[in-house]
């Protein structure tokens, strides 16, 4: 092992971890907003990867243009999923954190169903793109140009979320909900608006990784399930409802995957970072920037 | 009232009994294979839910990991047979005690971890066996054992004419979790576990001991939950990492028991009873070539029985709802 | 003869902030003590000390005689104190009488016996009726008798109450001062932390006043309430003055 296929694979590992941490930022935003875990986050990211596709089969749009696009359209897709389900999940009396679980849970098998009925189980990809295939180098060291565009979108919308939640009334809103949802009801600001707005934007940030990662990963009605757990993960190692934390949690995660690749066999390369997070949660029970 | 409740527990006991006596007898009448087969399922995941229940019903710490339990039970039965001989009774104990302790020694870390944190860490950590075994070659890596089948014999535990020897077996299994459940409801266990789930400070200052009783609860729940699992090996006679330790048999685990009542006596079984013909129904009849129509229906049903009734169906049989809520 | 409760020049920081700074007062066999003072005083934080929420930084608690300073909670109570919570702690999914069957099982693990005991709880406790009812459909009031009977299934020497007559309407505060008078009779040590003066000095044999963490003052009711410095430590809380 050369310091060079070293420093390699952790570039490539830092590239993918932000990503990881574009997956699993709107988790953490949900989590943070409502203190629900959406265990359908793997299926919103499958919807958005097969959205891109037919954007691309049908209508030759490139992903890269089609990203916004598919985010909208995620926006649109996480607001209903909050009125039709989560809105009612969240008012059971009891056992409030199975139903929770188990709603979101559904949705997700309900999703996966649609998808193999709609889509087949097929593998498909997005054969040819702007990004697709290429890569650059930077001082001898080799980097897809896909995942290095998914790390500047990444980066791009954790500013972009930055200044939304510091600059903006909504973003305010949103804060304020998040800190004492029945005091803002009594300044007028209406619960169900701000939360639903709230699964949007989660969802349209997971529809935003899945426009990116359409043109590196086969797509089909399982793909979510391997990123999801991922995605958690990366969010409560960051600790569950923080926005930064799951931005470094994502670095992290996919450094640890990197480095684990290069030690262990590939096929073991998720124990790494499944590994990291116990040991991470055993001596920091809410996680690393967690204070909830 | 110390009357009123000794006989609701006599006739808990009554009921399950005629119960079970009805359901011995099924097979008397029912000889299509394909529908005795979801009977054994139908039991068998009324016992692992039954299982999974004390520890995340009664106990309140929600584990989505417990195909870990299921597939060591699983593994061990059938190591220990094909590589050393050694009868699957044997191996039912033996695998029901190694997940015992496991349960206990990963307890140790992960009972100070709550909510979500614990939630996530119980899957990863089926997670991290389950790609342990995928590359354990001695246990045959990705490809699994199949277990040798001789002849028909309850010593091997092994039948290929009749499925009825597994299903009384399996009904057996659901009864020996149905009746450990009962009997530990009333007992220190089962009033310490009640409090712990639902306030942990408050339980402390009471006397309980929530760290021993959620050590208790892993270890009894985690037994019985191989116990499934070394059953499982001998029915199915091939096993694979995936197809015993994946992510999907966890929640396969928790359905029942969600969908019917967490932390209620009667919830497994009646969500298995529900929950299980027809998820193989609808596999059978509608899902067939992979459509997913079969999710989608499944899925449907989740979502709206736990939006409908988060108590539980045992809430809808139930004449005291006040009760059937706890 | 050594008293049943003592706390021996206890500490307790959070961080730069001193919540107890040595605080030693005794508890007599028998005895209602009142343990009062201005919000911020310390009085919770010393109570969740004595209970074993959490270890003092320094000092000692002592229980009949016997060194508890680092026994955890459920130990403690197994030793015999008891307490209740100033914000309700029931077991919501659970009814009425098993909650008290909780603590019963502190004495004996043969559950009818913890049933009896239970059921004998809840008449004293004036519970009886609302046995098989679930916790979370009590009102207020009844809640905070159900933590008092939960505490005393566990047959305690010492009784911790925290505010459990804060908030009541006067006839309910009334019943649970005559709650606190027979409980006592039965033999068992009250300690009990009040933010209102008003309510608890009739009621206790003893005051301790703290105040920025300290022990302020202590003596009998009469005698604190013309206090001088109880009065300026209250003052600007006039509210728990309102004699």
């Amino acid at each position: 092992m050369t310091a060079e296929t070293i420093i390699q694979s952790l570039a490539s590992g830092l590239l993918m971890g932000l990503l990881y941490g574009l997956i699993a930022v709107g988790l953490a935003l949900i989590f943070g907003l409502m203190d629900v875990v959406n265990f359908a986050h793997g299926e919103f990211l499958m919807i958005a990867m097969y959205a891109t596709f037919f954007l691309f089969a049908f209508f030759a749009v490139d992903p890269l243009l089609s990203a916004p696009l598919v985010a909208a359209a995620l926006f649109l897709f996480g607001a209903v999923v909050y009125l039709l389900i989560v809105r009612f999940a969240v008012r059971a009396k009891a056992n409030a954190g199975m139903v929770q679980i188990f709603s979101t849970f559904g949705l997700a098998i309900v999703m996966r169903g649609v998808a193999q009925f709609f889509f087949t189980p097929d593998y498909r990809s997005v054969t040819h793109s702007w990004l697709g295939g290429r890569t650059v180098s930077l001082g001898g060291i080799f980097l897809p140009v896909p995942q290095l565009a998914g790390a500047m979108v990444a980066i791009a919308a954790f500013v972009g979320l930055y200044f939304f939640i510091n600059r903006t009334d909504f973003g305010r809103a949103l804060e304020a909900t998040r800190e004492d949802a029945g005091a803002v009801a009594l300044v007028g600001i209406d619960k169900n608006r701000v939360f639903a707005l709230g699964w949007g934007l989660g969802a349209a940030l997971v529809g935003l990784a899945g426009a990116i990662m359409a043109t590196f990963f086969y797509i089909y009605p399982d793909v979510g399930a391997s990123f999801a757990l991922i995605a958690y993960v990366t969010v409560a190692l960051g600790g569950f409802g923080s926005v930064f934390g799951a931005f470094a949690g994502g670095i992290i995660v996919g450094l640890v995957e990197a480095t684990t690749a290069l030690i262990l066999p590939p096929s073991l390369k998720s124990v790494g970072i499944y590994a990291v997070y116990l040991l991470v949660v055993f001596i920091r029970p809410r996680g690393l920037f967690g204070s909830i | 009232m110390d009357k009123n409740f000794a006989q609701r527990r006599r006739r808990d006991l009554v009921v399950a009994a005629a119960f079970a006596v009805v359901a011995a007898l099924v097979p008397l009448f029912v000889k299509d294979v394909y529908v005795q087969n979801i009977m054994v399922l139908t039991l068998m995941y009324a016992a692992l839910s039954q299982s999974w229940n004390i520890l995340s019903g009664y106990c309140g710490q929600i584990s989505l990991g417990h195909a870990l339990y299921f597939g060591i039970g699983a593994y061990t039965t059938a190591l220990l047979f094909t590589k050393f001989g050694v009868l699957p009774w044997f191996g039912m104990l033996g695998g029901g005690l190694i997940s015992a302790l496991i349960a206990m020694a990963l307890g140790y870390p992960c009972f100070r971890l709550r909510g979500h944190y614990f939630v996530i860490a119980t899957i990863v950590i089926a997670e991290i066996a389950l790609l342990l075994f995928q590359n354990w070659n001695f246990a045959g890596a990705a490809l699994g054992i199949d277990i040798p089948v001789r002849h028909d014999s309850w010593l091997t535990f092994q039948f290929t004419r009749s499925k009825l020897p597994y299903f009384y077996f399996a009904l057996v299994l659901a009864a020996i979790a149905w009746l450990v459940t009962w009997w530990l409801e009333d007992s220190k266990w089962g009033y310490w576990w009640r409090a712990v789930k639902d306030n942990p400070d408050a339980a402390e200052s009471l006397g309980v001991v929530v760290f021993n009783s959620k050590m208790g609860a892993a270890a009894v729940s985690a037994f019985l939950t191989a116990v499934g699992g070394s059953f499982y090996a001998q029915f199915v006679s091939y096993i694979d990492p995936e197809s015993v330790m994946g992510f999907q048999f966890s929640l396969l685990m928790a359905l029942p028991a969600v969908l019917g009542g967490i932390g209620t006596l009667w919830g497994p079984v009646l969500g298995a009873v529900i929950l299980i013909p027809l998820t193989e129904l609808t596999r059978s009849f509608i899902g067939g070539s992979g459509r997913g129509v079969d999710l989608i229906v499944y899925g449907t049903l989740i979502v709206l029985i736990s939006l409908a009734r988060p108590e539980g169906l045992v809430g809808l049989f139930s004449r005291r709802r006040k009760e059937a809520v706890r | 003869m050594t008293p049943l409760l003592e706390t021996r020049g206890v500490w307790q920081r959070f961080g730069g902030l001193i919540a107890n700074s040595d605080v030693s007062i005794s508890v007599g066999r028998g005895e209602i003590v009142g343990l009062i003072g201005p919000n911020g005083a310390g009085k919770s934080t010393l109570f969740n000390l004595i209970a074993g929420v959490l270890p003092p930084t320094q000092g000692s608690i002592w229980l009949d005689g016997e060194d508890v300073t680092r026994l955890p909670a459920a130990e403690r109570c197994q030793r015999g104190i008891g307490r209740t919570f100033q914000v309700v702690k029931s077991f919501e999914t659970m009814t009425v009488i098993d909650n008290v069957i909780v603590g019963a099982l502190v004495q004996t693990t043969v559950m009818r016996e913890a049933r009896r005991k239970a059921y004998e709880v809840l008449k004293f406790a004036g519970l009886a009726g609302r046995a098989d009812v679930l916790a979370s459909q009590l009102i207020p009031s009844e809640k905070r008798r159900l933590e008092v009977a939960r505490a005393l299934a566990t047959e305690p020497k010492l009784l911790l109450l925290d505010e459990v007559l804060t908030g009541l309407t006067p006839i309910e505060a009334q019943k649970g001062v005559e709650l606190v008078r027979r409980v006592r009779e039965t033999g068992v040590t009250v300690l009990m932390v009040e933010h209102v003066m008003e309510i608890v000095m009739p009621l206790v044999d003893r005051a301790i006043v703290l105040d920025l963490g300290k022990v302020l003052v202590e003596g009998k009711p009469a005698e604190i309430v013309r206090d001088p410095k109880v009065i300026s430590a209250y003052l600007g809380d006039r509210h728990a003055l309102s004699a």
